[in-house]
């Protein structure tokens, strides 16, 4: 690389204050992932085949997927290579960056994803030993994917339609999709790549249903991968992002499958017909938690790519003047463009952490249901309802903040910020839709609030409901630890309010339904708050922690972006302070300035402080974004890709302008 | 004709109120409606000439010819209503925004931009003789044209633009350079591959003096063989978010020679010796600025109301979840959540669409004043269009994806058309003016309205009137729950948030900062200030035309339009509560109020929802979509798209022989 740096980059690193690396080390969760990362990445990118001549953007619908499936093989193949028994063994499925080069070698997603992510360790966690036996064999032609949404039920699960029906006499199931609207749909790799297929299912046996399990089912010929007979399968077509996912539908006429092919880890059909219930009906609760878990540093991720990109290109970027008879400024020096980017910044690490924390939450949870105790998992699941639901859409809207920070030029697919918007946005929507899960946690407050007034025991996450029912408001202090706690006086003052108007509408005679969906903005609007207390206690918590661990240059730049985080949040939902704690008007004003000291503190580190998530050029694939700032140059050598730039004129001249043209000189 | 979801019939027996009616006040009165109707029908019946598959699925260069061959389609019905002495020069914008209403631009019209910007520029900026010369050509399309000001390194900061055009009196001609890679022009609209014409906005140079931007047109193209001519640089800049039919382009300059006759001269003009002479008045060119940006905010409403019908309809036809066991899955329109979700943004529609007439009326008055030399309200007229532009488009593209949220994982469909609507939408918040830009240059206008404001003896101009009066009634109002109210709050919050900036702004600058730097540092309240007094404009306007329109209407439609402006003001109300709580005199009581009024008026308006969608009168051709045509057959259209997807068309697709198979086999 001999091409040289933007000398703006240059000016923002030299000024940076604390050491890029050290930080690094501290994301990646210690310096030996960091160097494993960098060796997965240069294995990868030393894979020439890997890389594109002509953008993936260009391309049809068609070849997109038939480019993406080329190289998902290669990638599967990496994968066999770091970890031989990878294909069992999801080690990836960890929360983690380490494999993040994939996300700039499919500039969509790896239409593998789901056989390599869900499917085996479905299995692994629903099948029985006997089963695992024989599916999880190193030889195993399978290619699968993991079928659950129909084309008219989403998050409503029992609501599904596709029934499995035991027939006695041949010891087998018969799987059928009654209706047009139980057709399956969206699953990634369904469309044209899987030939096996897990698939949830209506129970039925001798005419009673027993709801929803899961079957392995083979939809295509191993040999010829033609479907199978009783098979409709294919893709769904053109979607704002995923278009290598492969999402596809799938139709069921009387497919029969053996009764084994039904996962029998935790219930049974026996040959006669009889169930076997499970011993615990939310044992199959893990998975769904688990990709929620996963899906918080995700987001994390991808937030800090798009951080990068656009706090670079605000470097670099120079535009109008500050005053008169100086040069233009770089857009990074004014106000409202800090205020637009360095809450990204914060927001990012924010994920991080409280995805780990998640994660280890998770094992802990899963360790106890383990030896039989179930105590924590509602708790674990409304907190993993919620915190995906809210850091979902918060990431979503700061992507698409960084994006439009950049302009026009933000617009265009060599920035990448459109596709990182696309496939961010879409996790707002999937694993369980943002309003459904935030009253899925309401509900779980609501209980928790009936126990604080009944002065029972309450699990740590709302013990605080406890305290303030006991406490006299405190005097507010604009310390991170005031505005926590005056987070924590929102979240319970709008807990006891919905839980109010719900009791209200049951007092009038609202039948429970009714009277839940009439509060249900309310209930939304405290799980929301609730969820924002959880996010600002656990990274300011991780903050203070971390900052005892690390030198002292980097603990005053993160404590600054652990504090910005909390005041920005303080002013943001400034008038639910006014009604639910002790803050005054002139408080606010207050935070208003220490908002702008923040910013104006963390001016000079933000490109050091992308620089720290380290993400290499290949991974941001930005015009906007990369490491040397070399901005325009860039835009022009990825424009000059256009297939419409590679003849001087285009055919449609000849077709359809030039008879226009001449017909009306005539 | 396939039969109509149950659903949606009985949502349509409900309606309370008539739906034409509704739809033929919006259009202004019945002969519009009549009109509006025959363009959209008329454009609707040449679409089978330009079917086949989905641009969805086609390559980027594909698109872009089908973009070229739709155009060509397109216009020529424009061509074929001029011959019919349909349209003349004075109306066709009118017409051509109903056209592309109708027509499906998915992907945008490479040839839009001719007619959008290429000819008004000749009207506006070029002398007689140029207009006599070149707009007959421009109208007959004998040339295409593009308008070319935005550079790589350059957008809302004209002042920045680097190309330059400098005057060469020997040979009489304008030599136009791009001197720095960031000079070149970048996102010209149809200036990729379709333009062979331009407008060129470049910095003037004559007798050794930079003379500030002009305007030039320049040809790019040969006209019979489309060749770049030498000296010019140009093509596509690449794949974007959408519209990637309307190709873009870049173009470059290499002392590349003008006459001097295609400078356009109304305003500023060379004389032939290098002698410039000045424009009377510098800022007559502000009066496009502001008609592009009232436009975008009716294009704002149109997007709107198409993602606001789709998702109405949608939630009516699907059900999810039974709210009582043993009875039927509830339609998700039932939700209250989901009716927060979607009646504000039908609400919105309407709220623009109302002010963005208003704004057009009074800018058609100012305009007149302009012409007869009278200035006076241009700062203020250009400050409302300012502010207008960037909470249309904010408002627009965050209801927009509000709405396709709402649908679920198929409003992530293409095929549901609301991905394309955000993203054609969205995209107005970045051109024409960034938002953040915008809302600064309304905010300067405020403040400097509120600085003088004391010395003003007579009125202020109408749509700042508001902060003399507020300011003077002091701030103790007693609050009430009511519309009037809310507006008068937002007055109240507007006044004080431009009170405080300013008098922050002047203790920055008396602790010796200096006057940008104490602007900078207040810009996030100022932004804050611009928008406020922008919620004013909207709130109040809709409200008072709202009154004034149902003065002659049904009852019915009185009641449910009353009920929509309630709906929009409290809605707003409560997304501003932290404003209204930091400024006006409302408590905890009253908020408790708001809500349950809110609860209330979404409870009152349910019924009516699918009409009030259906009153937009937008046909399933215009809307495009699998989930929200008129029969809510959503699942038989899901499907039925997908069933078009190429890779459908064949049982294994070549991939599996070649990689898959391979892989299994242990062999790749």
């Amino acid at each position: 690389m001999s091409k040289k740096i933007n000398e703006d980059l240059l000016n923002e690193r030299k000024k940076c204050t604390f050491d890029m690396q050290e930080l690094t080390h501290v994301i990646d969760c210690g310096e030996q992932n960091t160097m494993k990362r960098k060796f997965i990445d240069d294995y990868i990118l030393n894979i020439k085949e890997l890389w594109d001549d002509v953008p993936e953007e260009y391309l049809s619908h068609k070849e997109r997927y038939e480019n993406a499936i080329r190289k998902a093989f290669i990638i599967l193949r990496c994968l066999r290579e770091f970890n031989s028994s990878s294909m069992q063994v999801s080690e990836h499925r960890t929360p983690t960056n380490i494999y993040s080069i994939q996300d700039g070698i499919f500039r969509n997603v790896n239409p593998l994803l789901i056989h390599v992510g869900l499917f085996w360790s479905a299995i692994a966690a629903q099948a029985s030993a006997d089963q695992q036996a024989e599916w999880l064999k190193a030889d195993s032609k399978m290619i699968g994917t993991y079928a659950q949404t129909e084309l008219g039920h989403g998050s409503h699960l029992r609501g599904i339609e596709t029934t499995a029906t035991f027939d006695p006499e041949t010891d087998e199931f018969v799987l059928n999709t009654p209706k047009l609207t139980s057709y399956k749909w969206w699953p990634g790799g369904l469309g044209k790549t899987a030939n096996s297929c897990l698939v949830m299912a209506q129970l039925c046996i001798n005419g009673t249903c027993h709801g929803l399990h899961i079957f392995l089912v083979q939809i295509r010929d191993y040999d010829t991968h033609e479907p199978l007979p009783g098979i409709k399968v294919g893709e769904i077509g053109p979607k704002m992002g995923f278009n290598t996912a492969d999402n596809g539908f799938l139709g069921f006429d009387n497919c029969r499958i053996p009764r084994s092919n039904m996962l029998m880890k935790n219930v049974q059909v026996l040959r006669d017909g009889t169930y076997v219930k499970p011993k615990h009906n939310k044992l199959a609760y893990g998975s769904m938690v688990l990709t929620r878990v996963m899906l918080i540093t995700d987001l994390a991720n991808q937030l800090s790519r798009a951080a990068t990109i656009a706090v670079r290109y605000s470097a670099v970027r120079h535009q109008s003047q500050i005053k008169s008879d100086e040069p233009e400024c770089q857009i990074l020096d004014y106000v409202s463009q800090q205020h637009k980017l360095f809450i990204c910044l914060a927001s990012s690490h924010a994920f991080r952490v409280v995805g780990l924390w998640m994660w280890n939450t998770h094992r802990m949870v899963t360790a106890d249901i383990h030896q039989g105790n179930m105590e924590q998992l509602p708790e674990l699941h409304s907190l993993a309802c919620c915190l995906k639901a809210v850091c979902s859409r918060d990431a979503t809207s700061l992507v698409e903040q960084c994006r439009l920070a950049c302009g026009g030029h933000g617009y265009l697919l060599s920035s990448n910020l459109p596709q990182i918007y696309n496939y961010t946005a879409a996790a707002i929507t999937y694993e369980g839709e943002y309003t459904v899960l935030m009253l899925q946690t309401a509900r779980y407050l609501m209980k928790s609030w009936k126990n604080a007034l009944e002065h029972e025991p309450l699990p740590a996450n709302v013990a605080f409901l406890g305290a303030y029912i006991k406490r006299n408001y405190e005097q507010w202090q604009s310390s991170p630890e005031g505005i926590i706690n005056g987070f924590k006086d929102i979240a319970a003052g709008k807990i006891k309010t919905s839980y109010d108007t719900l009791q209200r509408h049951l007092r009038n005679g609202l039948d429970p339904e009714e009277a839940w969906n009439l509060s249900s903005i309310q209930l939304t609007d405290a799980s929301e708050v609730y969820t924002r207390s959880l996010l600002c206690e656990l990274f300011w918590r991780d903050t203070k922690q971390t900052c005892n661990t690390v030198s002292i240059n980097l603990a005053v730049v993160l404590e600054q972006l652990g504090e910005l985080y909390l005041v920005y949040w303080a002013l943001e939902k400034h008038g639910d302070l006014l009604l639910y704690s002790t803050i005054s008007r002139n408080d606010i004003e207050l935070l208003q300035s220490r908002y702008g000291e923040l910013l104006a503190l963390i001016r000079p580190n933000a490109v050091g402080l992308v620089d720290a998530f380290d993400i290499r050029d290949e991974v941001l694939s930005s015009t906007l974004g990369a490491y040397d700032g070399r901005v325009y140059e860039r835009m022009m050598e990825e424009a000059s890709k256009s297939p419409l730039n590679a003849e001087v004129v285009n055919e449609s001249f000849r077709k359809y302008i030039r008879p226009v043209l001449l017909k009306n000189k005539m | 004709m396939a039969k109509i979801n149950e659903d949606l019939n009985r949502e349509r027996e409900k309606c309370s109120f008539n739906v034409k009616e509704l739809t033929i006040l919006m259009d202004g009165g019945p002969e519009k409606t009549k009109e509006r109707k025959e363009r959209e029908n008329f454009m609707i019946s040449k679409r089978d000439t330009y079917a086949g598959i989905p641009e969805d699925y086609l390559s980027y260069k594909e698109q872009y010819e089908k973009a070229v061959k739709k155009s060509v389609i397109v216009f020529g019905l424009v061509r074929r209503l001029q011959e019919e002495g349909k349209t003349t020069i004075h109306n066709y914008r009118d017409v051509l925004g109903n056209l592309l209403r109708a027509s499906d631009v998915s992907t945008g019209f490479p040839l839009a931009l001719h007619y959008i910007m290429f000819m008004p520029a000749i009207i506006n900026q070029g002398t007689d003789e140029q207009t006599a010369r070149w707009l007959p050509r421009a109208w007959d399309c004998n040339i295409i044209g593009s308008y070319a000001q935005t550079e790589l390194g350059h957008g809302t900061f004209i002042r920045g633009l680097e190309t330059t055009a400098t005057y060469d009196p020997i040979t009489k001609e304008f030599v136009l350079n791009s001197p720095t890679l960031t000079s070149y022009k970048w996102w010209g609209g149809g200036l990729g591959q379709t333009a062979n014409y331009s407008i060129v906005v470049a910095q003037l140079y004559t007798k050794g003096e930079c003379l500030g931007v002009h305007s030039f047109i320049v040809q790019v193209r040969d006209e019979e063989t489309h060749m770049p001519l030498p000296g010019i640089k140009i093509g596509d800049i690449g794949s974007k978010l959408a519209l990637n039919g309307i190709n873009n382009g870049f173009l470059g300059f290499n002392n590349y020679r003008v006459p001097r006759n295609q400078m356009l001269m109304k305003h500023a003009q060379v004389l032939e010796d290098g002698t410039y002479v000045k424009s009377r008045n510098p800022k007559l060119n502000y009066g496009a600025m502001v008609f592009v940006r009232v436009v975008i905010a009716f294009d704002m409403a149109n997007y709107l109301s198409k993602a606001a019908t789709i998702s109405v309809r949608y939630s009516a036809v699907r059900r999810q979840c039974q709210s009582k066991a043993g009875e039927q899955e509830s339609q998700v329109l039932d939700y209250l959540t989901q009716q927060h979700k979607l009646l504000p943004a039908v609400a919105a529609c309407y709220a623009l669409k109302i002010t963005a007439n208003k704004l057009w009326d009074t800018f058609n008055t100012v305009n007149e004043e302009l012409l007869a030399g009278n200035l006076q309200r241009l700062p203020e007229i250009h400050a409302l269009a300012c502010c207008l532009k960037a909470i249309s488009t904010y408002d627009t593209a965050t209801f927009i994806e509000t709405c396709r949220l709402a649908c679920g994982g198929h409003g992530y469909m293409h095929s549901s058309n609301l991905p394309t609507t955000y993203s054609s939408a969205v995209a107005a918040c970045t051109y024409e003016g960034d938002n953040t830009v915008l809302l600064l240059q309304t905010a300067r206008f405020l403040a400097k309205t509120w600085q003088e404001i004391d010395n003003e003896t007579g009125k202020l101009t109408p749509t700042v009137e508001y902060l003399k009066t507020t300011k003077s009634k002091g701030f103790s109002h007693k609050w009430l729950n009511t519309t009037d109210n809310i507006v008068y709050g937002f007055e109240v919050v507007s006044m004080r948030k431009i009170a405080s900036c300013v008098q922050n702004m002047q203790k920055r600058v008396a602790s010796g900062m200096t006057f940008e730097d104490a602007w900078n540092m207040s810009s996030i309240q100022l932004v804050a200030a611009a928008e406020a007094h922008c919620r004013v404009i909207i709130l109040s306007t809709f409200n008072s035309e709202i009154k004034e329109l149902t003065k002659t209407t049904s009852p019915e439609l009185k009641r449910v339009l009353s009920q929509l402006v309630d709906l929009y003001s409290v809605y707003w109300a409560l997304e501003k509560l932290s404003d209204l709580l930091q400024y006006t005199t409302i408590n905890h009581e009253d908020v408790d109020g708001l809500r349950s009024w809110y609860e209330d008026l979404l409870t009152q308006l349910r019924p009516n929802a699918v009409g009030l969608v259906d009153a937009f009168d937008l046909k399933d051709e215009m809307l495009n979509s699998t989930l929200g045509s008129y029969d809510g057959r959503a699942y038989e259209r899901l499907m039925e798209a997908a069933l078009k997807s190429p890779l459908n068309s064949e049982p294994v697709n070549h991939t599996f022989h070649k990689y898959l198979k391979p892989f299994m086999r242990g062999k790749l």
